[in-house]
């Protein structure tokens, strides 16, 4: 009896530290999130982004070892779930540069694809769509919406 | 030396048959390999999201995007604010949702109903929170084939944003949705005595991972819409 109880403080205890982890995470998250909004520099911003994608990864990885108790399994299972979804780096890789090559593709040999990233457009105003539909349609425009908002946000 | 041959016999006698080589129950098995199954597809829909976003000059910037509160003013900039909130109950849920399991492994019966109770009203809370966000998105015009948001760089933007917004934020509340359902059967179960009679809980481990598995794709469908 006190073997289990002994087991069932440590149980609760990784609950606790998982769970504290994940909203210490979450929370880097969005602290960046929010530092993002004012930057404009590309290459910070991809910066950071890399720096979200690696804590989305970590949160991943605790919820599946701990939550739902995968690092406790026999490494058979382990195995046969985490090998198959290697795949993923490859879909990920293939998948984002094929995408980015016919951007590049379309830039170069499509005028039209071309010129609609140079024109620009007044966004409706907020909960227009509330009164006639077309009505208003790009009447009142936000002139906040038209700053150069980092221009290399392309991804 | 005998260290190394005892190791291996006990290695090799996992496949010698009699038993499950990854010593769980079958159902558990399969609810893996149909999570796995799931991932696939949720994988699928977010690298088309994201390759296409790839092929794209110009995307909306998600926090003009969403930067609405329930109850606030019309026009209010509160952006990453409610999907924090919506992130925080998903994962708080699925904290009550450990908890359950483990205290089914304990034979707890109050606990088990206690934290499937808490587990149930966190995923009703979030498929709350996603039903207002998007009939507040709709009432801006946005929907499948209307997108009323403009690139960040100021150009005209395409439906491909809100297409794949509402099909993958859907396909996600779809899936909280049916672990609301058998979170509830669960719960309706252990209140009659079906896992006490059993003289486990098992069920509910697999419940469990089901419910942090949709707590998973959040945690991708989150990043990839709300913060990239």
């Amino acid at each position: 009896m006190s073997d289990n109880t002994h087991e069932h403080h440590d149980v609760i205890a990784e609950i606790k530290k998982v769970t504290i982890i994940l909203s210490v995470l979450t929370i880097v998250e969005l602290i960046l999130g929010f530092w993002m909004i004012d930057v404009t520099s590309p290459g910070l911003r991809l910066g950071i982004k890399g720096v979200i994608v690696i804590l989305m990864m970590a949160k991943a990885f605790y919820i599946v070892a701990y939550f739902m108790h995968l690092k406790h399994e026999l490494k058979n299972l382990i195995m046969t779930i985490v090998v198959p979804l290697a795949l993923f780096v490859w879909f990920i890789i293939a998948f984002l540069s094929d995408g980015n090559s016919f951007k590049e593709l379309r830039n170069n040999y499509d005028p039209h694809f071309k010129e609609q990233a140079t024109i620009q457009v007044k966004q409706a105003e907020h909960g227009a769509k509330h009164e006639a539909a077309g009505a208003a349609h790009g009447e009142k425009a936000t002139e906040s919406k038209k700053e150069e908002h980092a221009a290399g946000e392309h991804h | 030396m005998s260290n190394v041959t005892t190791a291996s016999t006990k290695e090799a006698k996992w496949w010698n048959g009699g038993k499950s080589p990854f010593d769980v129950e079958y159902g558990k098995v399969m609810m893996w390999y149909f999570l796995m199954s799931d991932a696939f597809t949720f994988g699928a829909f977010l690298i088309s999201y994201g390759t296409v976003r790839f092929s794209t000059n110009g995307w909306p910037d998600p926090n003009k995007v969403f930067k609405s509160f329930p109850f606030a003013p019309e026009g209010v900039n509160a952006p990453l604010v409610f999907v924090s909130v919506m992130t925080f109950i998903l994962i708080v849920s699925s904290v009550t949702m450990v908890l359950a399991v483990h205290a089914g492994k304990m034979m707890d019966k109050k606990g088990v109903v206690r934290n499937m109770i808490w587990t149930i009203i966190g995923g009703i809370a979030f498929l709350s929170c996603q039903a207002w966000e998007w009939n507040h998105l709709h009432h801006e015009g946005a929907w499948w084939g209307l997108n009323p948001f403009i690139n960040a760089d100021g150009t005209a933007s395409t439906t491909n944003f809100t297409n794949f917004f509402f099909t993958i934020t859907g396909f996600h509340g779809f899936h909280v949705f049916s672990g609301v359902v058998i979170n509830i059967i669960m719960l309706i179960m252990t209140l009659m005595d079906k896992f006490e009679q059993r003289g486990h809980y098992l069920m509910i481990e697999k419940a469990g991972l089901y419910w942090h598995f949709v707590d998973l794709v959040w945690v991708f469908v989150f990043t990839c819409f709300y913060l990239l």
